[in-house]
């Protein structure tokens, strides 16, 4: 009979063995499919996070340095001298990078909804003259102050007011909204974490004659660990991947019926490669987060043996 | 503390006790030296787990002090144990075989938590099943086991890494007295080759079958040892220990 070499000191690994040393339930157990829904949930929330990141740093970017002019005046002929004043003033200034009238036919497009066909296109309700201004740098206070101050000047009925101003309240939602995508985000990891701490607890506990024994055969905490970590790395894994393919295909959907609405804004909240990228880590750092909390939970128990 | 020298176990003056109970061990002192023998006996009750508990490292003593492998256990901090556990063979009265892997992987495992490779594992695990009798069921979970089965897997598995010391509590207590004196025949063949051997049974019929052996009677937790043959023994030779292929 042929006895064993003498024993290697230090802590092994077990190699392709570790597998086998606990019994695997895999897709039949409940912990994949568990993380396959806090994945898929975080993938969702991260992008709704990241999508509404995009549309308000698009949205920022076409306003920054807009300011629109109305010149508010009854008679027709007074409006239009008023307004081609305006625009001649505004575009003599070199601080204005560039100066459009919105054209009749689009203004009454615009009021159309509210005003009907007739009505819009007609004299009956006298509309303002609408100038979309573009300023170099952005637009302080102080700025758009003096601005009114000049234009008025020179064109009495003139209005000026600042584009950014009239949409701070969507960009406040929208942040709100982003604080609230990752508060969930922290929400879902931090639920991950613990379902992963009671899995490992009770994989602990349903596997303590085998602890038992390989802590009694000579094998070291890292060993047993490494056993739980690569069992719930796995389970971990399958659960990110389903969660993955679960989250991307809810956004595709949702994605669809967005970009139905046609709305510029909305379309500003499409995702970069770099969105996805960030999108694609969410499985791997679930996977990073359960093999850690196993590690964690599993010293801290074995700990407590001799 | 008692000269250690070239002892490989030395216990002094140890007491145990499980919470605030009263000591289920007291006052043991103790030397075994490398290739002893030793059978430990007495009534159920006396203490002979709780002492095999001490030596195989899955309790601390309450007081007095342990010397293993020339290192004073007391001192040793938690994470330089599981070397001094891969020296020493345990085999447990109720064997505790991994439910979920088969005979082959049960004995294996000392191997594996030791590092060795797949490849590497094959013949030795091969020879000791087919040595135990048990190379037909290498594939067969515990379950399906007899009980004198599972028992010869259990002791296949302590002694696989060819330990420095083993310990066996009531090792044949599940097998035909063939089967036991061939397990006996086992132990021997380490010892011979210098595996320091405690084996806790009831059998007094196996006692004769070791001359050489050595008698540790435990009564109420307290070693017999009129003579003070067990604290000081004779120094015996060190058998010299082979490794083979």
């Amino acid at each position: 009979m042929a006895l064993g070499p003498v024993i290697r000191r230090g802590s092994p690994r077990f190699g392709s063995s570790a597998s086998r040393m606990l019994p695997q339930a895999r897709i039949a157990g409940p912990m994949p499919w568990v993380i396959a829904i806090m994945i898929a949930l975080t993938v969702m929330a991260a992008g709704a996070g990241l999508a509404l990141s995009n549309v308000a740093a698009n949205a920022r970017a076409e306003i920054a340095g807009g300011v629109t002019v109305q010149v508010v005046e009854g008679a027709p002929s007074a409006r239009e001298r008023q307004a081609q004043r305006a625009v001649t003033f505004l575009t003599g200034r070199e601080d204005v990078l560039s100066v459009r009238r919105v054209p009749d036919e689009e203004l009454s497009a615009l009021l159309e909804p509210w005003l009907g066909a007739s009505i819009s296109q007609s004299e009956a309700v006298p509309t303002p003259v609408l100038i979309d201004v573009r300023l170099s740098g952005p637009v302080t206070s102080r700025r758009l102050r003096d601005l009114r101050a000049e234009l008025v000047r020179e064109v009495p009925a003139a209005r000026l007011d600042a584009q950014a101003g009239w949409l701070a309240p969507v960009f406040d939602a929208i942040r709100s909204l982003q604080y609230l995508a990752i508060g969930l985000v922290v929400l879902l990891a931090l639920t991950s974490i613990a379902a992963v701490w009671l899995a490992a607890r009770s994989a602990l506990g349903s596997n303590r004659d085998t602890i038992e024994v390989i802590h009694h055969l000579g094998g070291t905490d890292g060993q047993i660990a490494r056993i739980f970590q690569r069992s719930i790395g796995m389970d971990a894994l399958l659960g990110g991947a389903a969660g993955l393919a679960l989250g991307v295909g809810a956004m595709f959907v949702l994605g669809q019926q967005f970009a139905g609405l046609g709305s510029g804004l909305v379309a500003g909240g499409a995702l970069s490669l770099l969105d996805w990228l960030a999108i694609t880590a969410v499985p791997l750092a679930g996977v990073l987060l359960a093999i850690l909390t196993a590690r964690i939970t599993v010293t801290g128990a074995l700990r407590r043996m001799l | 503390m008692s000269e250690a020298g070239d002892s490989i176990v030395q216990f002094d003056n140890v007491g145990l006790r499980y919470g605030t109970d009263r000591e289920v061990l007291s006052d043991i002192s103790f030397t075994l030296y490398p290739g002893s023998f030793y059978f430990l006996t007495g009534a159920s009750g006396a203490g002979k787990t709780s002492m095999l508990k001490l030596l195989y490292l899955a309790q601390r003593p309450t007081r007095g002090a342990i010397s293993m492998f020339g290192h004073d256990l007391i001192t040793q901090p938690r994470k330089s144990l599981p070397n001094f556990r891969r020296r020493i063979g345990t085999v447990f009265q109720d064997f505790r075989l991994i439910t979920h892997l088969s005979a082959f992987d049960n004995v294996a495992l000392p191997l594996r938590i030791s590092g060795m490779g797949e490849t590497e594992i094959q013949k030795p695990v091969a020879d000791m099943l087919e040595w135990v009798g048990l190379s037909h069921r290498s594939h067969a979970r515990p379950a399906t086991l007899s009980g004198g089965e599972q028992q010869r897997v259990a002791i296949a598995r302590a002694v696989i890494a060819r330990p420095e010391i083993l310990v066996a509590d009531e090792p044949t207590g599940n097998v035909d007295p063939e089967m036991a004196v061939k397990l006996l025949r086992l132990f021997e063949a380490l010892n011979r080759l210098g595996t320091t051997v405690v084996v806790a049974t009831h059998d007094v019929h196996l006692l004769r079958k070791v001359p050489d052996s050595l008698i540790m009677r435990l009564d109420k937790g307290k070693l017999s040892d009129p003579t003070g043959a067990l604290r000081y023994p004779p120094k015996r030779d060190i058998p010299r220990r082979e490794v083979q292929p």
